[in-house]
């Protein structure tokens, strides 16, 4: 199952590690990515905390984190191949695992049929 | 936010049509990219041919018994000495000797001249310029009637030669001529903002759609958006307005001096000079190459042993390059020069870069022999 945040962040939770990126609408939006700033492994994260950057050629937007744990694993393809997040968003281009949160807090995110829809209003 | 009237070019329709992302410009509603990309779009102009929209750009014609005087003390650059034929880069200045606007004035006759200008600047511009103007002169703003495609890369005069033009009859860099393309008459001059051989062409905004649906007919044309155009100009450290240059600069801050011959014309008088002569560089535009692919954006501080000693202009990622590149203004009493290291602000992050010398990317064709 995969959860979507209204940031645009995508969540899957395999145990308890869950596995973030950046939607695919999202990577869309910023145009080519040129860099990406991720955390460090080990990072304490609280929701809404900034995760890292992603940057395109006109912009640089912060990822939030939408869940509170520890930074347990981080994509350093990206380092090389940034290009990754547009290639391949939710896919190949996640950015970092995240484990120790409370389930609970997916309550809040929203499912993919959900956040389809949400895109639908803000279009 | 004022809701502001945004203009749309004559090609509005055929930017949508091939999935253009619109963002507005300087008051109109420009295609910043089209579907593959920035970079692709970036790399396509490198190596091929690369087809504009700049019909937001604003065009003034200037003529009657004495404009060449007259427009000779308008602009900064010398107008007098300039041959019919030639297209030369110059200045609009405020009386403090700051920039109003760069432009591009064409001669086209003993008394007749063509004069290209940034969007966002067109109105003040022309208040400004038929202000010095004698009456006897007429001035003509033609934005609204005049289309501007610009096509460049080292495959644009292939273009040409494959659209009937003899390559021999194109005007060489910085010059101006005249063609027919498609049944339509065209100024064309051998300028451009990628730092890739490549022409401007205006021509009648009626013809607009089918020029640009003609020249797109060539397989080594794409449409290429804004935000390439930003990539390609940076790249060879070509100035926008706005940014590299504005009302609180003088040339003289932008290292465009020499350019202005004071020295060699002492009898020579312009709007501005009294201002430029009396006063010393505040300011001293620098390039920066940054060590890695992330960017310093516009407004980031120029940073030497934690004291702040300027800003950046403009930065981003360098896709011929491979790095980021910046440039800024750095205060003139600094000791910084070429060779040196900076640190740059970006958010939480401080970049590291080295002052260079232009251009970044080095390997254009713009001043490629045909």
């Amino acid at each position: 199952m995969r959860y979507y945040s209204e940031d645009h962040e995508w969540i899957v939770v395999e145990g308890n590690v869950a596995t973030i990126g950046i939607s695919e609408y999202a990577a869309n939006e910023l145009g080519d990515i040129t860099y990406v700033e991720l955390p460090a492994e080990g990072d304490d994260v609280t929701i809404g905390d900034t995760l890292g950057v992603v940057e395109s050629v006109k912009a640089a937007s912060d990822i939030y984190s939408p869940l509170s744990g520890t930074v347990s694993a981080v994509n350093e393809n990206l380092e090389d191949e940034p290009n990754l997040v547009n290639d391949s968003p939710e896919d190949k281009g996640w950015i970092c695992r995240i484990s120790g949160f409370d389930s609970s807090e997916l309550d809040d995110m929203m499912s993919e049929d959900a956040y389809q829809k949400f895109l639908k209003e803000i279009s | 936010m004022v809701a502001d009237q945004v203009f749309n070019t004559p090609l509005q329709a055929c930017h949508e049509s091939l999935g253009a992302k619109m963002v507005p410009f300087a008051g109109w509603n420009m295609p910043v990219q089209y579907q593959e990309g920035i970079i692709a779009e970036h790399t396509h102009c490198r190596n091929h041919a690369a087809l504009f929209d700049i019909c937001h750009m604003g065009e003034f014609k200037v003529n009657g018994v004495g404009a060449l005087d007259a427009l000779d003390r308008i602009f900064a650059r010398p107008v007098f000495n300039q041959p019919i034929g030639v297209c030369r880069y110059n200045f609009l200045l405020n009386d403090d000797g700051k920039v109003m606007d760069d432009l591009i004035v064409y001669r086209l006759d003993e008394e007749e001249f063509f004069i290209v200008v940034n969007a966002g600047t067109r109105y003040s511009d022309a208040e400004r310029i038929k202000s010095q103007l004698p009456a006897c002169i007429t001035f003509e703003d033609v934005s609204d009637q005049t289309a501007k495609l610009d096509l460049q890369g080292p495959e644009s005069a292939e273009v040409l030669a494959a659209a009937g033009i003899d390559v021999a009859e194109l005007p060489r860099y910085f010059r101006w001529g005249r063609i027919e393309l498609n049944g339509t008459p065209i100024l064309i001059s051998r300028t451009g903002y990628t730092g890739e051989l490549g022409f401007e062409l205006y021509f009648d905004a009626a013809k607009a759609v089918d020029m640009w649906n003609y020249l797109l007919s060539f397989e080594q044309v794409k449409p290429v958006g804004l935000g390439a155009r930003d990539t390609l100009r940076l790249e060879v450290g070509y100035a926008l307005y706005g940014h590299e240059l504005d009302a609180q600069h003088t040339p003289l801050d932008a290292g465009y001096g020499p350019m202005l011959k004071i020295d060699d014309n002492p009898d020579r008088n312009f709007t501005g000079k009294a201002a430029l002569v009396a006063s010393s560089p505040e300011w001293k535009l620098a390039a920066i190459a940054l060590e890695g692919r992330r960017a310093a954006r516009a407004g980031a501080d120029i940073i030497v042993n934690e004291r702040v000693i300027g800003v950046v202009t403009s930065g981003a990622f360098a896709p011929s390059v491979g790095n980021s590149v910046a440039m800024g203004y750095i205060k003139s009493d600094s000791k910084t020069g070429i060779g040196d290291t900076v640190e740059l602000s970006a958010g939480r992050a401080t970049l590291t870069g080295t002052v260079t010398e232009l251009p970044f990317y080095k390997d254009g064709s713009v001043r490629k022999k045909l």
